[in-house]
């Protein structure tokens, strides 16, 4: 799945880094004022957000997912592990224990409480989604800044190692960073999912830093004498920031996906007394047949939170580019 | 131009080399091992041992490493140990490739067909109730689980309906003749037309499971480039001296816009044949995906590294061609 | 913006011309005849499920059980055994005997038998295979696994347990052993050891393995050209459909197959066999989930539940985690395990409790053996008396597979996992793939505590125990232990008592022993695996060894 989006990140990347730089630039030519029309921009944008349901669904499905994360204990009188049902487990007659008061969507293959692995769930997929997403930014950050910040060689070896990283689908190279690890852990999963994303960030910042690399008001700092990490740092970076943003609210809802792709090859999370969803529905695999409610809530929490974290993004994309101003 | 291009192969050779140590390198780091697939269960450490010093294995990295450049210089790039056990992992690639090749053309010519009229439409009613069902419908269709959309296609369609077949790539009752292995070409050559229409059935499933993805992208990218399309000065131009608005969508609007869809498509291709490898695993079809995935679970070296290498050339070729059309339209691109 | 196009076009044209040729060249390499288009069969055709590739068709290099599900089919071996058992009964030879000291060997050969290529069976072609078996190079005695376990040496060095063949007539063979086994003659039913037609392992030069890179190089014989005495032969390997098919023997000796054709589809995927054949798609599978037996039950299929011949155990590995050095130590993690409940919640009817290192019907199977029935508090007890309350364990199981003694290896992992915890052992999980680093890490001696099994392949107690305990540095290094040697030695000393009574009271005190003093594993069940057929398909009888013959398979 993950896979597939290779290209089409790639290019919506680059026209994202595209249009920004120039806004970027545009501002500073207009009127060198820019923290005001930095903030101009965004309050247009937010007054467009508001009124899009697009973005209000999204907005209203996250929080409750991160809601939900936040409160898991409060939902649920249950511990996610503790094998309540398992006296009544039998593999031929009973496999999987049926829905009774405390437990409104029963048990598991080995007893459990499927409802409060499914809220609890929802905390280990915020964090494997949110880590996996910073790692892919923080790498990403460096890489980018280097390139993008001083050009020339070092360009050309960062970008030519983006390259290399890019040419091997994203689902691929998270599949033989979490395979390098003797023992999957839910750590192994964010590092696999969150290294896999770094080529994206990257790139995205290397072109919204390339793009000022030449801008007046970045001539004007180096000129004066500004040190150049100092104009990377105060200058080029906070107006590169907003793509990324916007890439890392969808790279949440990527990193989802991919950590449920991962779990549905064998590379996953092995420890399940914390459940993650992803995990949850790789390992109702075997049984998706003859027990599909095992696998299809966890699928649908999926599915519900990934729409809702890239109608979230692909909103606040569109506000934020001019040319969907109309 | 032509030094321009000399330089980019050059870059490009160098970046291939340098993958397919690191890739190498990376594969001999992993825990585990070919001795598994070879070996199975019942093997003692000693015979497990025998078998790395026959296969090489105890030796250092480097010397490995030279040895086998030295036999893929001679066209010898290691035997499959568990995708095909004893077949050379490029013949695996070749065999597997029509495979992958036949199921990332339906997925194309499925999300062109079905992205590109409902993209258009949904331009031309922007804003309206379609507009946004037909957006919805592309951010789902990111959103689901390829593996999960499957087993529900699959469910109904093959196993409660039994309209489709459910996985593989052909009735092997039919005893098909192979030729190319395109199977769907295969029937044409040899007029079964039986095998080829089997060989088409069996892609139907895959097909749609793997064009969810690229359905969305041709439908937003025809959205956006339609909408900017009818905000150009040549569409009110039209509009202005009179012609109907079929005409002007026929002839101006939709040519135009169709452009951008092309140019995405190139570049889909490349992410597409990557994406095969959850379809072709959960419908078993023996192409690329379905190799890499099984050669990566079972430690299968040889196979993985011609698999990436290859996946990887593909990329950087397609991209220096991309790069070559691009430096060719705008010569700026050339000094840089 | 017309020329991106142009380079588009030629990316595509070129990318289709380059597979285009290289398929061409490929279909010339697998030789595969086609014969045009369908129809034409009268006769049934059976098609199976199976779960990988097979890794070549010559059952001497093979160690897997896909590879000898289509072997078993296409050869014959010396012994056999009666169906639906795991007794020996004849085969290719039909009586045998040996001398007072068990090292001579005297096959009477079955007469007017012949290979499907025409060349007659008879004494030197049985000779032939064996010394052609025995003298393999290099990577053939690597790849030849079954031969190295269980004969342990090869051109007739001084550890080889095979020292000569020869002829006597026609219809008479005699074997030359170093040492008296009691695996003799039942490990003749291995598919490994079939006799293969000499002619046809001449002409396409089957001894010629070599290793590749990081493989075997297989010879011609066994790619394409396996030729045997069995009631099937082999027609074609189509790997772009994953499909292997053997078509009927029409010469064969005995009772001639029942299907014309026998179709093997490799689906990896287990709901995906499931689905193909509710689907209608296939007609059997092995191993269905018994989760799933119910219901394919009442889905009209036929499901053939097979006599549990399997052991599963906890492996421990004290070279690994020292704590486990200590007995009591391994006895609290053993009294910690629920193994009724797993049993029942986990495990198919049918399946039961394992108190020693194989099942009931094994000779020497002692029902005096220590019994460590579940007691959590005499476990807590054990531990704190080991001073190891805190004790934290690595526990191994391996992902997405599934063994005929244990369905669902996760599962069985989580009950014992709880189980211990529940005592105060911490338990961090470790899974790989089955055949992707989790048998490597496991027989390698990475894994303190893992979950592991064994099928067996004939009857005798050493095939049990010689495979898990018969070398020091094995899977559980008894090595690490002050009793490992001993209990090595006693096991070779035992393997060679040539009076049946005798050695089975061996075995016997050897497994009391074992359970009592030493304990270097924990056995936990017995399962019966099951094969489910479509709803017209009958016939096969479910096999103990799951060596099953389809010749018999009727197909409505």
């Amino acid at each position: 799945m993950a896979a597939m989006n290779l290209n089409r990140k790639k290019q919506r990347v680059d026209e994202l880094a595209a249009t920004t730089g120039a806004r970027v630039e545009g501002n500073v030519d207009a009127g060198g004022i820019k923290d005001a029309e930095g903030v101009s921009l965004l309050a247009s944008a937010w007054r467009r957000l508001r009124r899009n349901p697009a973005f209000l669904i999204g907005a209203v499905v996250v929080v409750l997912f991160v809601l939900v994360a936040l409160f898991a204990p409060v939902l649920t009188g249950h511990d996610p592990s503790t094998r309540y049902l398992i006296g009544e487990v039998s593999q031929q007659n009973n496999p999987v224990p049926k829905a009774r008061p405390g437990f409104p969507l029963g048990g598991d293959p080995v007893g459990r409480d499927l409802y409060a692995r499914l809220v609890f769930g929802a905390r280990n997929t915020l964090l494997v989604a949110v880590l996996a997403t910073l790692t892919g930014f923080v790498g990403g950050l460096i890489l980018g800044s280097l390139a993008g910040a001083f050009g020339g060689w070092v360009d050309s070896v960062v970008m030519r190692v983006v390259d290399i990283m890019l040419s091997l689908p994203s689902l691929l190279l998270a599949f033989s960073i979490a395979a390098l690890f003797g023992r999957a852990s839910q750590w192994s999963v964010i590092l696999a999912v969150g290294i896999a994303q770094i080529p994206i960030f990257a790139r995205l910042l290397r072109g919204a830093m390339m793009a000022q690399r030449h801008s007046d008001h970045v001539l004007a700092a180096r000129s004066l004498g500004v040190k150049p990490g100092s104009i990377v740092l105060r200058h080029m970076l906070p107006n590169s920031l907003s793509p990324v943003l916007v890439q890392a609210t969808m790279v949440v809802a990527t990193s989802i996906i991919d950590a449920a792709a991962l779990s549905y090859i064998g590379a996953g999370n092995a420890d399940d007394t914390q459940p993650e969803w992803g995990q949850m529905l790789g390992q109702a695999q075997n049984l998706i047949d003859s027990y599909p409610h095992l696998a299809v809530y966890p699928a649908i929490c999926i599915i519900v939170v990934a729409l809702g974290f890239t109608l979230m993004g692909e909103s606040l994309r569109e506000a934020l580019d001019p040319k969907s101003r109309r | 131009m032509l030094r321009y291009i000399a330089r980019r192969v050059l870059q490009m050779i160098g970046v291939m080399f340098a993958l397919s140590l690191l890739i190498f390198a990376w594969l001999r780091a992993l825990p585990g091992g070919p001795v598994d697939a070879l070996l199975g269960e019942r093997a003692t450490p000693e015979r497990r041992a025998a078998l790395r010093k026959v296969l090489g294995l105890d030796q250092p990295l480097p010397v490995q490493y030279l040895k086998f450049l030295d036999n893929a210089a001679h066209g010898n790039f290691g035997v499959s140990s568990a995708v095909q056990p004893g077949t050379d992992a490029m013949q695996v690639f070749l065999t597997r490739l029509p495979a992958t090749m036949e199921l990332t053309g339906v997925a194309i010519v499925l999300a062109l067909a079905t992205g590109i009229p409902l993209g258009y439409l949904a331009a031309k009613r922007h804003g309206g109730i379609f507009d946004n069902l037909g957006v919805l419908l592309s951010l789902v269709g990111v959103a689901v689980p390829v593996f999960f959309l499957a087993f529900v296609l699959k469910q109904y369609f093959a196993v409660d309906w039994q309209l489709l077949p459910l996985n593989g790539r052909q009735n092997p009752d039919l005893n098909a003749t192979r030729v190319t292995g395109f199977f769907i070409l295969d029937g044409i050559l040899t007029r079964e037309f039986d095998a080829s229409w089997d060989a088409f059935l069996h892609l139907i499933l895959p097909g749609v499971a793997l064009a969810t993805i690229p359905f969305a992208v041709v439908f937003r990218i025809t959205r956006a480039s339609v909408l900017d399309v009818l905000d150009e000065d040549f569409v009110r131009t039209a509009e202005a001296k009179g012609l109907t608005r079929q005409v002007i969508r026929r002839r101006h609007v939709l040519r135009n816009a169709l452009l951008p869809v092309v140019t995405t498509i190139g570049l889909q291709v490349g992410g597409l044949l990557t994406g095969a490898v959850l379809t072709e695993t959960v419908f078993s079809i023996a192409g690329l995906g379905d190799a890499m995935n099984l050669a990566f679970q079972q430690k299968d070296f040889s196979v993985l590294q011609v698999l990436i290498v290859m996946a990887a050339t593909t990329y950087v070729v397609v991209n220096l061609l991309v790069d070559i059309a691009y430096a060719y339209i705008d010569p700026r691109v050339r000094t840089r | 913006m017309t020329v991106s196009r142009k380079a588009a076009a030629v990316v595509v044209f070129s990318a289709a011309a380059l597979s285009l040729s290289a398929c061409a060249k490929s279909d010339r390499g697998s030789g595969t005849s086609g014969s045009g288009g369908a129809g034409g069969n009268s006769d049934a055709t059976l098609t199976f499920a199976a779960a990988g590739a097979p890794s070549t068709f010559d059952p001497f290099y093979a160690s897997d059980g896909e590879t000898f599900r289509i072997t078993r089919q296409l050869f014959e071996g010396l012994v056999s055994f009666k169906p639906g058992t795991a007794d020996l009964a004849p085969g290719l030879a039909t009586s045998w005997n040996s001398s007072k000291d068990g090292k001579t060997w005297t096959f009477k050969l079955r007469t007017g038998v012949k290979f499907s290529d025409g060349t007659p069976f008879n004494a030197a072609a049985v000779c032939k295979n064996f010394e052609r078996m025995d003298n393999q190079n290099d990577a053939g005695q690597s790849a030849a696994e079954y031969w190295a376990t269980n004969m342990i040496g090869f051109k007739k060095s001084k550890d080889d347990l095979f020292q000569g063949c020869t002829a006597k007539g026609d219809a008479e063979v005699e074997l030359k052993l170093l040492r008296a086994t009691s695996k003799f003659p039942a490990l003749l039913g291995l598919s490994s050891f079939s006799m293969q037609s000499p002619t046809a392992m001449d002409k396409y030069k089957a001894n010629n393995i070599s290793a590749q890179g990081e493989g075997f190089a297989y010879s011609e014989y066994a790619k394409s050209r396996p030729t045997g005495t069995g009631p099937f032969t082999f027609s074609s390997y189509d790997v772009a459909n994953k499909t292997v098919t053997l078509v009927r023997n029409d010469n064969y000796w005995g009772d001639k197959a029942k299907v014309k054709k026998l179709v093997f589809q490799i689906i990896p995927d287990a709901t995906q066999r499931k689905q193909a054949l509710l689907a209608g798609q296939i007609d059997g599978y092995d191993l269905p989930a018994p989760v799933d037996w119910d219901s394919l039950k009442k889905a009209g299929m036929n499901l053939e539940v097979r006599p549990a011949f399997n052991i599963l155990y906890l492996g421990l590995n004290a070279k690994k985690n020292p704590a486990l050095k200590d007995l009591k130590v391994r006895q609290a993690l053993y009294y910690a395990i629920n193994r009724e409940q797993l049993v029942k919640s986990q495990l198919p009817d049918g399946a039961s409790v394992a108190t020693q290192f194989y099942p009931k019907t094994v000779d020497g199977y002692s029902d005096g053996v220590t019994k460590y029935n579940y007691d959590p508090n005499k476990a807590k007890d054990l531990l704190k008396q080991a001073g190891q309350s805190n004790l934290t364990i690595d526990f191994w199981y391996p992902s997405e597979v599934s063994r005929p003694y244990m369905p669902d290896p996760q599962a069985i992992f989580q009950a014992i996992k709880g189980d211990w915890e529940k005592v105060g052992v911490k338990v961090k999980p470790v899974t790989k793939p089955w055949a992707g680093g989790y048998i490597t890490g496991t027989q390698g001696g990475a894994a303190p505590a893992y979950l592991m099994g064994w099928t067996g392949d004939y009857n005798t107690p050493d095939n049990f125990l010689g495979s898990f305990f018969g070398s020091t540095k094995g899977q559980m290094d008894t090595g690490a232990y002050p009793w490992g040697t001993t209990l090595a030695s006693d096991l070779a000393k035992d393997d060679s008592i040539v009076d049946p009574t005798q050695r089975t009271a061996a075995y016997k005190k050897l497994n009391e022993q074992i359970m009592s003093q030493w304990l270097p594993g924990l056995p936990i069940s017995s399962s019966p695996p099951a094969v489910v057929f479509g709803k017209g398909v009958s016939g096969v009888v479910a096999s103990p060894l799951t060596a099953e013959d389809f010749s018999t398979a009727v197909k409505k």
